[in-house]
């Protein structure tokens, strides 16, 4: 084994760009998931940017139908699975183990593959905007829209290998996280003690793991007919074209929990500690999650509608899809009456958390009118559709993701961002975002249909197009300033301390930012809140008792504390899968290249696997 | 090269239920992978009764894939045996187990193979029907799992042959076995929906 093991010793450094490709570290990977993904949150920024361009006139011609249509694609593509899921898989890197009171995750090279896979993954989806030959058919990708006959450029074969490696990703993510949950609180920690984002993590974890198969079937059926002549989505051939749909959507609906539920565990976060109360109704809270998770299972069909199911499937869907605004509605008045007479805090974090709270309601209630098949028939496929689902998901998610990255910021510098200039970036996003969806719903109303180039004029659109397309300047300079506040606070802005908001929960117990073992001592669990119960043992308004949970200052008496070492092999694994992932697509341009490549990484693959395997401990 | 270097690297840490990492792991993984085997199999389903052209299921030939489906059943046992050697502290009987086990999904996926060959023969490809699509594509997904069934086990194998896979790596063992008898149990399903119930 030492040929296969032993060929690199496990490194060791802990600065410069080796220790970030080796580090098995939650946080540094934590903080590679959230830059990254940040990153493509501005890159969909831009393609929704340049979508608003084209649309701010009727008959505008800046942007031809067929780069419109790679870039709505793309866009959706984009914010979620390269924007909101990573963004929440960050948080879950650099939270989870902190609140549950572990060193680290279960897996720690498994969880650095994850990223590696992910980055892999995301950089094939975006491949053919290198040769403006993007994945075009939506991200929903109707069968037989996406066959080699009208699609005949190599965008469909970008979205299926970049979906297939970015699904890895997801499911080594999402078994990692539920082995992590379950298996390495702290002593005490019951499950109804776990912090609320903690079980949000948990229930999103189970719902990646179960959805992401289903798709990644499908991706496979369709990557057989596009690359082999299979004949699934084949109509003349007797391929069903719904089978898409349904497979689709089976996926597609647990994925809109997957993205709306971390950011529901943040809210859930945020809320408690700026009005200093528990949350309320914890356990109702937690079980409204399961509840949502598995009604989430039985709804898929709402998206089908239009497709003629029939009456009887019609009915069905709809109605179970109503049933899910009754744990959903729960979790709004618990979120409420956890403000409700609390000693409210203003802080950026909570306006975020508040804005998500009226945002989502707005969102959800639209929801609720297009779980009505018959009201549905009006709205598909129209810019109501466009309006209700940017309320939940940049009302929802992204408000939650920003409010999350103001809350958690001082414990992964060290340092505060600024909350003045949180409360603009508040602002201006809020009044932008509410400027450019809410007239969609309008628009959808009166006819103008989703997903069209351009559209001509005296249809009575031109006005609220214009005013949503100037609004997104509003969110840009939001957004922005969002950015410059954290760059500029990273590096100089105030120093936090351990727990600058004088929060409830495991994660603020310790220096900021952690050091790399997080806990000196792995802390006992009495109670929920558990930060809490230590600052407070008697009374409600007793002085703080200091808590020593390890901290920098420590850190000398704890170097014995044993953290496994970096390792290379995730790196090299992830590298390998990625060759193969684009394997069939360089076999269609040179087939030499496409040998290779298969080759390199198959070799890749099995040697970072074995090296993985009987890598020594240390 | 640390001279401690060993198989899944086995260490005593405190754990939340008492179970190892690992074990959770798998079985977490092999929920997931139902759902794989799920969707393909809802795809044959609704493809089985297809055939605008070329055969259809009547080119089966269920004594012929029985005995092959035995010989992937029978591998359950031996797999149990070689956990059970291995518990005991007989290495080269768990060896000879493992190997047992990893020669009777060889012989499964040679009888596949060879059984594709017919079905080519006869007419029904990859790409002539739906019915023929879901078919290998369900089937060649099953006999995939088989073959990195057999890549694991084998590596089990060279281990316990260069003195790597001790009694205490037991769990490794039984880590391997939990995924094998999984592939064994998919293949119950899938003999049953595919080769058994009449369209």
């Amino acid at each position: 084994m030492a040929m296969l093991g032993g060929l690199l010793e496990r490194p060791t450094g802990t600065t410069g760009i080796w220790s970030w490709l080796t580090t098995i570290d939650h946080k540094r990977i934590g903080t590679l998931y959230l830059v990254t993904a940040f990153f493509f949150f501005l890159v969909g920024g831009i393609e929704a940017s340049l979508m608003r361009l084209q649309l701010a006139i009727p008959d505008s011609s800046i942007i031809s139908a067929n780069v419109f249509s790679q870039l709505f694609t793309m866009h959706a593509l984009t914010m979620i699975f390269l924007a909101i899921m990573p963004l929440s898989v960050a948080f879950f890197n650099w939270i989870v183990p902190l609140q549950i009171g572990a060193r680290d995750v279960a897996f720690p090279r498994l969880n650095a593959l994850s990223y590696w896979v992910f980055l892999g993954g995301a950089i094939i989806l975006n491949l053919g905007w290198f040769t403006m030959t993007a994945p075009a058919a939506g991200w929903f990708a109707y069968a037989n829209l996406t066959n080699t006959t009208f699609s005949p450029t190599n965008g469909m074969d970008f979205y299926v290998l970049g979906l297939l490696v970015l699904g890895t990703s997801s499911l080594l993510g999402a078994f990692n996280f539920i082995v992590t949950i379950i298996n390495l609180r702290a002593p005490g920690m019951s499950l109804m003690r776990m912090p609320i984002f903690t079980w949000m993590a948990f229930i999103t974890s189970f719902l990646l793991a179960l959805a992401m198969p289903v798709i990644t079937i499908g991706l496979v059926e369709l990557g057989f007919d596009r690359f082999f002549g299979t004949n699934f989505f084949v109509f003349e051939r007797g391929g069903d074209v719904l089978l898409w749909q349904h497979l689709f959507w089976v996926f597609g609906h647990p994925e809109v929990y997957i993205l709306i539920l971390p950011a529901m565990g943040i809210v859930s976060e945020i809320l408690p500690t700026f009005s200093r109360k528990p949350l309320f109704g914890f356990p109702v809270v937690v079980f409204s999650g399961l509840t949502i998770a598995f009604l989430g299972w039985s709804v898929w069909a709402h998206h089908m509608f239009a497709a003629g199911l029939g009456p009887v499937p019609d009915a069905v869907f709809a109605t179970t899809t109503m049933a899910i605004a009754i744990p959903t509605g729960v979790k709004v008045f618990n979120w409420l009456a956890t403000i409700w007479g609390g000693n409210i805090q203003l802080k950026t974090p909570m306006y975020f958390a508040l804005g998500f709270i009226a945002l989502f309601t707005i969102g959800g209630l639209s929801g609720m009118t297009h779980a009505a098949a018959p009201s549905d028939l009006q709205q598909t496929d129209t810019y109501y559709i466009v309006a209700h689902l940017h309320y939940v998901l940049f009302g929802g998610s992204i408000m939650a993701i920003l409010g999350g990255i103001f809350y958690w910021f001082p414990k992964m510098t060290g340092r505060m961002m600024s909350d003045y200039q949180g409360k603009w970036s508040f602002w201006l996003v809020m009044i932008g975002m509410n400027m450019t969806f809410g007239p969609m719903h309008y628009l959808g109303l009166v006819g103008m249909p989703r997903r069209n180039f351009t559209y001509p004029e005296a249809m009575g659109w031109d006005v609220w197009n214009l005013v949503a397309s100037l609004s997104v300047l509003f969110m840009i300079a939001g957004i922005g300033l969002f950015v410059w506040n954290a760059l500029r606070s990273a590096r100089s802005g105030e120093v936090a301390g351990d727990d600058p908001w004088d929060a409830r929960t495991l994660e603020w117990a310790m220096s900021s930012p952690p050091p790399h073992y997080n806990f000196a001592e792995i802390p006992v669990v009495h109670g929920r809140d558990a930060l809490w119960e230590q600052k407070y043992p008697d009374e409600e308004h007793a002085a703080p008792r200091p808590v020593p949970a390890g901290g920098a200052e420590e850190a000398d008496e704890h170097h014995d504390i044993h953290m496994p070492s970096p390792s290379y092999f995730p790196f090299i694994v992830a590298l390998g899968i990625f060759l193969l992932g684009i394997t069939l697509l360089l076999y269609q341009a040179a087939a030499v290249a496409g040998y290779a490549a298969g080759a390199v990484g198959l070799i890749l693959l099995l040697w970072g696997s074995y090296g993985w395997i009987f890598e020594p401990t240390d | 090269m640390a001279h401690d270097a060993t198989m899944g690297q086995a260490e005593a840490h405190y754990t939340t239920t008492g179970l190892d990492h690992r074990k959770i792991l798998m079985w977490v993984f092999l929920a997931s992978d139902c759902l794989f085997f799920g969707a393909l199999i809802s795809t044959y389903m609704v493809y089985r009764s297809n055939v605008p052209t070329g055969p259809g299921p009547e080119i089966f030939d269920i004594p012929y894939t029985s005995v092959s489906a035995f010989v992937l059943l029978m591998s359950s046992l031996t797999m149990v045996l070689a956990l059970a050697a291995l518990q005991r502290g007989n290495s080269r009987q768990a060896r000879l187990w493992l190997l047992a086990t990893a020669l009777q999904g060889a012989v499964f996926l040679g009888g596949q193979f060879y059984e594709f060959n017919v079905f080519v023969d006869q007419g029904l490809t990859i790409t002539n029907s739906v019915f023929g699509t879901s078919f290998f594509v369900l089937t060649g997904f099953h006999g995939t799992h088989v073959a990195i069934g057999v890549f694991m086990l084998l590596t089990l194998v060279g281990a316990s042959w260069m003195g790597r896979l001790k009694p205490k790596h037991d769990l490794t063992v039984e880590l391997v076995g939990l995924y094998w008898h999984f592939v064994d149990i998919v293949w119950i399903v899938i003999f049953t929906v595919v080769y058994l119930i009449p369209s």
